[in-house]
């Protein structure tokens, strides 16, 4: 009986993560991204973008390491698979307080140089700079961000 | 039979747990099942919604004027479409319903709020006009027709046909009026009384009226803005915001002007609502219906047009002024403005981009970018709803303020002038005053006829109502013996006051 139900469940979830491509959410590949169309803007704005040559959504969006980088994409799945499926999340979308700090850090650890400079200069604000509040449109130009 | 006791006591707890874990895992599995199903259900939809953008159910031509027949192949526009009978008030704009009791003349159970009542000092500026007389708060295109038919004005002077140019979804009932020809369709309503000429349209604006039925192209199909354009094309005024005229005025100009061939998509978002929500006059005595871009957009540009065609609405009932009535000049006040010189068109917040399941179509319910903050404002600006909400206010509450500055010196004007003439003043010594009063009049006009309460181009507005305000504290002046000094910029051309 209990068996019976897992095999339902493991069946239907099975069927649903291949008709999904959720293989391709394990992947570095930036189209994976736009796979469920609510980002399709902002992989569309990628591709025009200056970081396209060196950066891919998973650069930006997942902290480094095979843990911290799975556990990102399994939280983010998620939450999206929750949203998109019951509806009622906010148009344009944003992103959240903990992708957020995800991606200043990204930012951070590439242009190392530059940040150490300039949050150096501004050391009393104890790390409030945002990156991402002047350059919003760096890594992808969706309608005038 | 203690001992027997004790086994059982010892029995039924791990019998009970056994259930309470089969009955737990089945719920689990239950949750997690329906979870699972509603998410594939979910992917399932979207993907089938992002193969076919659309389906085609009938067959649309150059002669489907009927909304409801464009709404069988594209349903989530048409639903879109159909809204615009919604009417909510914004704060300085929008309409309200209020009840109606229908008549034999006016059948209409519902209209918008009277704008006379709510700032007399309109009745003063248009006396002798017939919009002294009904003036009410525009409504959504679904209203445009009807509206227009039953409004007072047409008891208070028969109206023109022309006026079916921009009341009525009129592209088809033009071309079949002129056996194809749309000029001469125009032309042949342009003489006729309006109440003649509404007979042969029965739809307001309508698919057909923007869209080229078999690529759903955007396409201008209104004669006013197709001749408009070239005008203002063939002008030398610089329209940086619009490319393909600037990149026609480079050429060797042997062709005029082709708005359907040259506009770009993103010109074409706006140039479609230029079709209507422009300033123009009926020119000469066949009344056809002109846009007066002919030295280009600006108020100034304008109003020296009108002088050079010694053109006037009415002679005003008060003061005797060759007074001038402001249309709708949205596109041309647009057009000044900063959303306009960064490339920004009407439709990008008046029908934004919004998402149905898995498609992106703009948003057909054409309404106050207030009422969509997120998806019309939000796109581009990231800030808070109520943020943004504030900053247009702050801009609309100045120019609301200013308009009422304006407003007050504009009628303190008409009666000083009222008070000379009664005075026994000629009509050579008024001539200055009431030339300053027409000046006063169409620049304050320009904005308060205007729908966006300054938004549009804030500091343009302001200008023009500055200027409004000079000019009639300058007629006032005139009307004192005064030598005004002359206005700031090139001195406008005095206007001929025609005898009466």
């Amino acid at each position: 009986m209990i068996g019976v139900a897992f095999g339902v469940v493991a069946g239907i979830g099975g069927f649903t993560f291949i008709y999904a491509k959720g293989y391709s959410y394990l992947t570095n590949d930036p189209a994976a991204c736009a796979n469920c169309h609510v980002m399709r803007e902002q992989f569309d704005g990628w591709v025009k973008s200056s970081h396209r040559a060196v950066a891919g959504c998973n650069d930006c969006h997942t902290p480094p390491g095979f843990v911290g980088k799975y556990y990102t994409k399994a939280r983010n799945g998620f939450w999206h698979s929750f949203y998109f499926t019951t509806g009622g999340f906010h148009e344009p979308i944003r992103i959240n307080e903990f992708n957020h700090k995800v991606t200043e850090s990204a930012c951070r650890s590439c242009h190392q140089q530059v940040v150490q400079a300039i949050e150096g200069a501004h050391a009393e604000l104890g790390g409030e700079l945002s990156c991402t509040r002047c350059h919003s449109n760096v890594g992808h130009y969706t309608h005038g961000d | 039979m203690a001992d027997e006791e004790k086994a059982t006591v010892k029995e039924r707890p791990s019998r009970w747990r056994g259930l309470r874990l089969i009955v737990l895992t089945g719920l689990i599995t239950l949750l997690a099942s329906v979870a699972g199903v509603a998410l594939l259900v979910n992917i399932l939809q979207r993907k089938e919604e992002a193969r076919n953008p659309f389906y085609r159910v009938v067959e649309l031509t150059d002669e489907t004027e009927d909304p409801e027949v464009w709404g069988k192949n594209f349903p989530f526009q048409y639903d879109g479409y159909k809204r615009t009978v919604d009417q909510v008030r914004t704060r300085y704009g929008g309409s309200e319903a209020e009840p109606h009791t229908p008549s034999a003349a006016d059948p209409r159970s519902f209209v918008s709020q009277s704008r006379l009542q709510e700032d007399p000092r309109l009745k003063t500026m248009w006396a002798g006009y017939a919009f002294s007389r009904d003036f009410r708060e525009e409504r959504g295109h679904a209203y445009m027709l009807s509206d227009q038919i039953y409004t007072e004005r047409q008891q208070a002077v028969q109206q023109p046909g022309t006026c079916i140019h921009c009341h009525a979804s009129v592209y088809v009932g033009y071309k079949r009026a002129g056996n194809g020809d749309l000029m001469k369709g125009f032309e042949h309503f342009n003489k006729m009384p309006f109440m003649e000429a509404k007979n042969s349209f029965k739809h307001p604006v309508s698919c057909i009226d923007c869209h080229d039925p078999r690529t759903m192209q955007l396409r201008v199909t209104r004669p006013g803005f197709l001749e408009g354009i070239q005008a203002l094309a063939s002008s030398d005024d610089p329209v940086p915001n619009m490319q393909s005229v600037e990149r026609w005025r480079q050429g060797n100009r042997q062709e005029p002007y082709d708005v359907n061939k040259l506009a770009s998509r993103q010109e074409m978002r706006a140039f479609v609502c230029g079709q209507c929500h422009v300033e123009y006059y009926f020119k000469g005595t066949e009344k056809r219906l002109t846009y007066p871009w002919f030295k280009g957009l600006k108020v100034e540009q304008i109003m020296a047009y009108y002088d050079e065609q010694q053109f006037k609405d009415w002679e005003h009932k008060e003061s005797g002024a060759p007074a001038l009535k402001a249309q709708h000049p949205e596109f041309e006040m647009w057009n000044q403005g900063i959303h306009a010189r960064s490339g920004v068109a009407c439709a990008d917040c008046h029908m934004p981009y919004t998402r149905v399941g898995g498609l992106k179509i703009s948003d057909h319910h054409v309404r106050s970018p207030l009422l969509n903050i997120n998806n019309a404002c939000q796109t581009c600006h990231k800030w808070p709803e109520a943020e943004l909400r504030a900053r247009v206010e702050t801009i609309q509450t100045r120019t609301f303020r200013m308009r009422n500055i304006a407003m007050d010196a504009l009628v303190q004007l008409i009666n000083d002038i009222k008070a000379a003439r009664a005075q026994g003043k000629t009509d050579q010594e008024l001539a200055q005053a009431r030339d300053f009063q027409r000046r006063a009049q169409f620049y304050l006009d320009f904005v308060e006829a205007e729908n966006s309460t300054g938004f549009h181009a804030d500091q343009e507005a302001v200008r023009i109502l500055g200027e409004s305000v000079n000019f009639s504290r300058l007629g006032q002046l005139s009307l004192r013996g005064g030598v005004p000094p002359q206005p700031a910029g090139p001195p406008p051309a005095p206007v001929a006051t025609p005898s009466h």
